[in-house]
């Protein structure tokens, strides 16, 4: 999976668990969960989601990479073997 | 399936609990003797929560204690000491004089937990003004309501709060005179910045005579029916706070303690901000959000002693595994605590196996403004029970007729329930943090009590030795990680989408969260149940009523159930959804 591909696949889960939120809307130093007003459900339920998606299992310990949008597409690239 | 109880002895090498025996506290307590381990204002003025929690450490040997030691979001602390906080808690009720705001009028705290939420909240207390904590992520809908069913006057937050929840409500809020921003970002317009206001007040501020019976606090909650309603709490609470930190929360003078309970809620005001203060010790304040190798890395950098966290979130660290737990030097931890809804025994045994200590859940209400029944450091736990009433406060499960109502004698008391008979969990009335008032809505109050008792509203039994079991709620409120949502509240902003004829709202059962949110809509004619018309749904509804309110789960029904005189059957719709029987629940009780 490519950055495109990966940023492609956070949009539509993330419109699954909060379709009023907006991948655009996400500054480049901001967190996902303070720029979307996402609680901490919200946040696991996205993360279970991408998980689904990829169908690869996503530690709690590799949460931290998702909680920003450069974060998660570098995570969900590599762990799909893209980049 | 029956669990074994967890027996306590204190190993030599541990701080002895303050309470050593629980009947023998419990035989000798009195209010009277807790209001003795306060201070009171000088000459005789009265009894302020910000005295007891501030000032009183601020001129005595605690004045270079830490009382807080900020974590922000991505990893800078700072310390503030008490004497630090007593100045600028003054600054900031001194700024409420510049302001012209008078006692009684009400100030709101929308924030994360930073340290100018504790300079907000105390030094509005120091004012003599009415604190009114709201939740930050609560959207701009719920957050209207509150500022105006409580008279806002004064409104503290962030730039960006300000900007997304607030900004477009201020002309429907005449009452509203000021908005302080505090944080990241130039202050909007129509904001004051608050670092350069409170740098301009003095650092001294004289207390006024406050009668403990003074309002100091509105927390907002919610009902079944019609809108929330602002729990009034008085300056005189503090004696609860202090007394509960010492037998519930066993806080000593050294400990550290964490409370990671959302200012927004009673919990992160009663035990996040006051009950840890009245006590002198260091309070760790984290500004970010839950992260499960971030909270063992705080708990362990920090030095955590005690610990009262929800059961949400351990939910969430039990899944993260216990593996992660054991990586971390938790050494300092001394007591665990919990609180927010019913904590499952499977999370009091992980925590011996996770952390080395069991979790003591505990339980109370916006409307007890203490904690009222507990598991304590020295007493053995029954997993899966919230453990036996407090020194001072007598409960008791109360016997209700068919309507759900308590059971009245002929002499007007309430009938009790034998021992583990289901029933209304109930309070005699009394204890010093007990709400007042509902806010402008006396009725609801006077519907709180019955018999001689306050009730719950909450279902439980009690056991032979004492010990209280939740059941779940009387009525069709929803406790979704720890908070009380109510279903109206959410149908109401279902029903203003132009696609929607009715909505009923129900808590559905989650291992996580205890409850989320689930919403069963009624499509208006000609309308097309589609997947993008649910996520629609919930996107409207999230915008309006933010995340942790609007429903994560849309069901669409056509044929909702209704009671003759049609209102919908939450209840019937609760009982389809776990797959019970329908007959059994045909009577409704009577909403308060």
């Amino acid at each position: 999976m490519n950055a495109d591909q990966a940023r492609q696949l956070l949009s539509s889960v993330l419109h699954q668990v909060a379709p009023d939120a907006d991948l655009d809307d996400v500054g480049p130093d901001e967190t996902l969960q303070e720029a979307l007003d996402l609680d901490s459900i919200d946040f696991l339920n996205l993360v279970v989601g991408l998980s689904e998606s990829i169908g690869v299992d996503i530690p709690e310990r590799d949460y931290p990479e998702l909680s920003s949008v450069e974060g998660a597409i570098a995570y969900l690239s590599s762990r799909t073997g893209g980049g | 399936m029956a669990w074994a109880p967890i027996r306590k002895s204190t190993p030599s090498d541990r701080l002895r609990p303050n309470m050593a025996d629980y009947a023998l506290e419990r035989a000798r307590f009195s209010w009277v003797d807790a209001r003795r381990a306060l201070d009171g204002l000088p000459g005789g003025r009265g009894l302020n929560i910000a005295h007891e929690a501030v000032d009183r450490h601020a001129a005595g040997p605690r004045a270079a204690h830490v009382v807080l030691r900020c974590l922000g979001r991505r990893n800078a602390s700072r310390e503030i000491t008490y004497g630090e906080l007593a100045e600028a808690t003054s600054r900031f009720a001194n700024l409420l004089d510049t302001l012209e705001v008078g006692v009684g009028d009400r100030v709101f705290v929308l924030m994360a937990r930073t340290a100018e939420l504790y300079v907000a909240a105390l030094g509005t207390l120091k004012h003599r003004s009415v604190l009114c904590p709201l939740f930050s992520a609560f959207g701009p809908e719920p957050i209207r309501q509150r500022l105006e069913l409580g008279s806002a006057r004064v409104l503290v937050t962030t730039p960006t709060l300000y900007r997304r929840k607030v900004a477009g409500l201020r002309d429907g809020l005449p009452g509203l005179r000021h908005v302080l921003v505090a944080g990241a970002g130039a202050a909007p317009e129509g904001t004051i910045e608050l670092e350069s206001a409170l740098a301009a007040e003095p650092d001294h501020y004289e207390i006024g005579p406050t009668s403990p019976e003074d309002m100091a606090l509105v927390h907002f909650t919610s009902g079944t029916t019609g809108t929330p309603k602002g729990a009034v709490h008085v300056h005189e609470a503090v004696v609860s706070h202090h007394a509960t930190g010492r037998l519930a929360l066993d806080l000593h003078p050294e400990d550290v303690f964490w409370c990671t309970a959302d200012p927004g809620w009673v919990t992160g005001t009663s035990y996040g901000i006051i009950s840890p203060l009245t006590h002198g010790v260091t309070s760790v304040v984290d500004e970010g959000d839950f992260d499960a190798e971030r909270w063992y890395g705080v708990l362990e950098r920090e030095r955590v002693s005690v610990w009262y966290t929800a059961p949400t979130a351990l939910r969430m660290l039990m899944a993260a595994g216990t593996d992660m737990a054991r990586a971390h030097d938790l050494s300092a931890l001394r007591f665990v605590a919990s609180v927010g809804e019913p904590l499952n025994p499977e999370v009091v045994l992980w925590g011996q196996e996770a952390l080395g200590l069991p979790i003591h859940d505990n339980w109370w209400q916006t409307e007890t403004g203490g904690i009222m029944i507990a598991n304590y450091a020295s007493m053995d736990i029954r997993p899966g029970s919230m453990g036996r009433p407090l020194p001072g406060i007598d409960a008791t499960v109360l016997r209700r007729d068919e309507r759900g109502k308590p059971c009245i004698g002929a002499d007007g008391a309430a009938l009790e329930a034998q021992d583990g008979e289901e029933g209304e969990l109930a309070l005699r009335p009394g204890w010093p943090s007990m709400f007042r008032n509902y806010l402008d809505q006396e009725d609801r109050y006077g519907a709180c009590f019955a018999g001689g008792w306050y009730l719950s509203g909450d279902l439980a039994r009690r056991d032979a030795e004492g010990y209280f079991w939740f059941v779940g709620r009387g009525d069709d409120v929803i406790k979704s990680a720890g908070h009380l949502i109510g279903p109206f509240e959410v149908e109401s902003a279902l029903m203003e989408h132009p696609a929607v004829a009715e909505a009923g709202v129900i808590g559905k059962p989650d291992p996580i969260s205890g409850e989320v949110v689930k919403a069963f809509v009624t499509l208006r004619p000609g309308v097309d149940a589609t997947d993008e018309l649910r996520l629609e749904l919930i996107g409207f509804a999230r915008r309006r009523l933010g995340a942790a309110v609007a429903p994560r789960e849309i069901a669409f029904d056509q044929h909702l159930p209704h009671t003759e005189s049609g209102k919908i059957m939450r209840r019937l719709l609760k009982a389809r959804e776990l797959g019970l029987p329908e007959g059994d629940i045909s009577t409704l009780q009577e909403p308060r």
